[in-house]
């Protein structure tokens, strides 16, 4: 044993000893509830094993020594990645290579389960499933990622119209078949893409969408182009970088068209309506506006503009229920924290570090700083980056941007292609593997 | 401004200068040090690094190295005497405290 051992174990005694001198005051002391004193082995339950949840629940296995126990539900059978899911829609990656099973998780003792949340009995602390036996947790986490609006879509009210226009934002079938769409097009058809006002998941995400589509029509289909339909004035992350990129390496295929809001979709023409002009393409891309995933909209955790849910950063607890946790694109940020897998991937950690102190009776991390970088890719290969760091500021109880900090890239280039892959390989690996 | 407002307003700004400075010692005596700085850190690194810096592609693995180089290296990012894509913007964002933290954590890792 060296000396780094001993040190943590004399820390884990006296922390022992703490918890059972506390444990007959704190629920009245210290405001800790009685129940995270209570049970001998505490249950999480961490639903939605994304980017968010998949690193919550490794990471309160690994930080609390296997003495939490961690069930993730998910409904999928595979965790397939929004992050590079453009380039399986531009043709220079397979849906396979942005594909990881769940089996990783095992090692680190999560309990994957294959199911979907359905309701929540805060009083009882219990999840209620689709099929399998309602479980029950001492805290709860839920990163649900979105679900879209179709409200003000009136031709796409029901499930069946919405499946016809496809949105290809959650990776997965949508994405496979978008690109089955553009692969069956004809050169010399239009491809049109919708933006729906911020906030909506991962902000560069749709310029980056056009870049790609725009590599395989001027390598395959030269005679083929794309309409951009932004709700937004104006491209709302990397713009310098993409306004470059459309500009250097696909002058004349893209036909980029601002604060051009969505009224209605012809699904038999295939026609975009907008306030002053229809736009018919041979192949159409709507991404619908969206909130919080449904089972975050319950017990009023929607509670910022009835779209996402407030947390407390210094442990994403919802602010609305107590030991209920929120993560990921479901939560409303902090301003200038986007919604990105990176930056669900570092909430996680400080929530699973919060969760982890919580059970144990310790104290939860009064400072938590965040960071986000996020890679785009212009081309098969040239990549550029948009980054930041944010640290809790204890008077605002918010997150800020450290002053300083983060950045752009000013162009793309294949250097950052080779870090945004070894980001991706990474990143999978630190919430799966 | 006459002598005696002066000294009036250096009193003041030493009444104040007392609180302030009583302030920030009970502040510094009430609050322990976060036990868990460095893996918390380390963790956030872990996204592009890989969990406890074992890398597994182009981004250089800091599982194992050197305690030392890896506040060095962070120093020069931040100060801008070494070149980088991402690493001179992120590395503003961190103190030296919680530098240096990181750096012991991912220094007592094994490589591999």
């Amino acid at each position: 044993m060296n000396a780094h051992d001993g040190r943590t174990r004399r820390v884990r005694n006296r922390r022992a000893f703490l918890r059972i001198a506390s444990t007959s005051l704190a629920a009245v002391a210290v405001g800790m509830r009685a129940n995270e004193v209570r049970a001998a082995v505490p249950k999480v339950v961490v639903v939605g094993a994304g980017y968010g949840g998949a690193t919550a629940a490794k990471y309160i296995r690994k930080w609390s020594a296997g003495r939490i126990e961690v069930t993730l539900v998910e409904r999928e059978t595979a965790f397939v990645s929004c992050p590079v899911s453009n380039l399986v829609i531009g043709g220079s990656r397979r849906i396979a290579d942005i594909t990881v099973p769940y089996d990783g998780l095992a090692k680190w003792g999560v309990r994957v389960v294959r199911d979907e949340a359905l309701d929540i009995d805060p009083a009882a602390r219990i999840v209620k499933l689709g099929r399998g036996d309602a479980l029950a947790y001492d805290r709860l986490i839920l990163s649900p990622g979105v679900d879209f609006i179709y409200d003000d879509i009136p031709s796409l009210a029901t499930p069946e119209a919405q499946a016809r226009v496809l949105h290809a934002w959650k990776a997965g079938p949508q994405t496979v078949e978008l690109r089955a769409q553009l692969e069956a097009m004809p050169d010399g058809g239009v491809f049109a893409i919708h933006i729906p006002k911020a906030p909506f998941r991962c902000p560069p995400a749709p310029y980056e969408r056009t870049c790609q589509i725009a590599h395989y029509f001027s390598t395959r289909k030269k005679k083929s182009r794309i309409i951009v339909l932004d709700a937004n004035e104006e491209i709302q992350s990397k713009k310098a970088l993409f306004t470059a990129a459309w500009e250097s390496l696909y002058k004349g295929y893209i036909d980029y068209r601002p604060n051009s809001a969505l009224v209605d979709v012809d699904l038999a023409t295939r026609t975009l309506k907008l306030d002053f002009e229809d736009v018919t393409a041979n192949v159409i891309n709507v991404i619908p506006p969206q909130r919080a995933g449904a089972i975050a909209r319950r017990l009023g955790m929607a509670n910022a503009n009835d779209r996402f849910c407030l947390v407390d950063f210094l442990t994403y607890e919802s602010t609305e229920q107590r030991g209920i946790h929120v993560l990921g694109d479901a939560i409303q940020g902090a301003p200038l924290m986007p919604k990105s897998g990176h930056m669900a991937n570092q909430q996680a950690k400080v929530c699973a570090a919060a969760v982890v102190a919580l059970l144990s009776g310790d104290e939860v991390n009064l400072m938590p700083i965040v960071a986000n970088t996020c890679y785009s890719y212009v081309d098969d290969k040239q990549a550029g980056h948009v980054t930041s760091v944010h640290a809790y500021d204890s008077v605002q109880k918010t997150m800020l941007v450290v002053p300083g900090s983060g950045g752009l890239s000013l162009s793309a280039n294949e250097g950052e292609g080779v870090f945004a892959d070894g980001w991706a390989h990474n990143i999978w690996a630190d919430m799966l593997m | 401004m006459d002598g005696a407002m002066t000294s009036y307003f250096l009193r003041c700004g030493a009444a104040v200068a007392a609180v302030c400075i009583s302030t920030t010692f009970a502040f510094a005596a009430d609050v322990t040090p976060y036990a868990n700085l460095g893996r918390d850190i380390a963790s956030n690194c872990a996204a592009c690094h890989g969990t406890d810096g074992r890398s597994r592609g182009a981004i250089p693995a800091l599982a194992g190295q050197d305690a030392q180089s890896i506040v060095r290296s962070m120093k020069e990012f931040r100060e801008g005497r070494r070149a980088a894509t991402v690493m001179q913007q992120i590395a503003k964002g961190y103190t030296d405290a919680q530098i240096e933290a990181a750096a012991a954590y991912f220094a007592a890792q094994a490589k591999q």
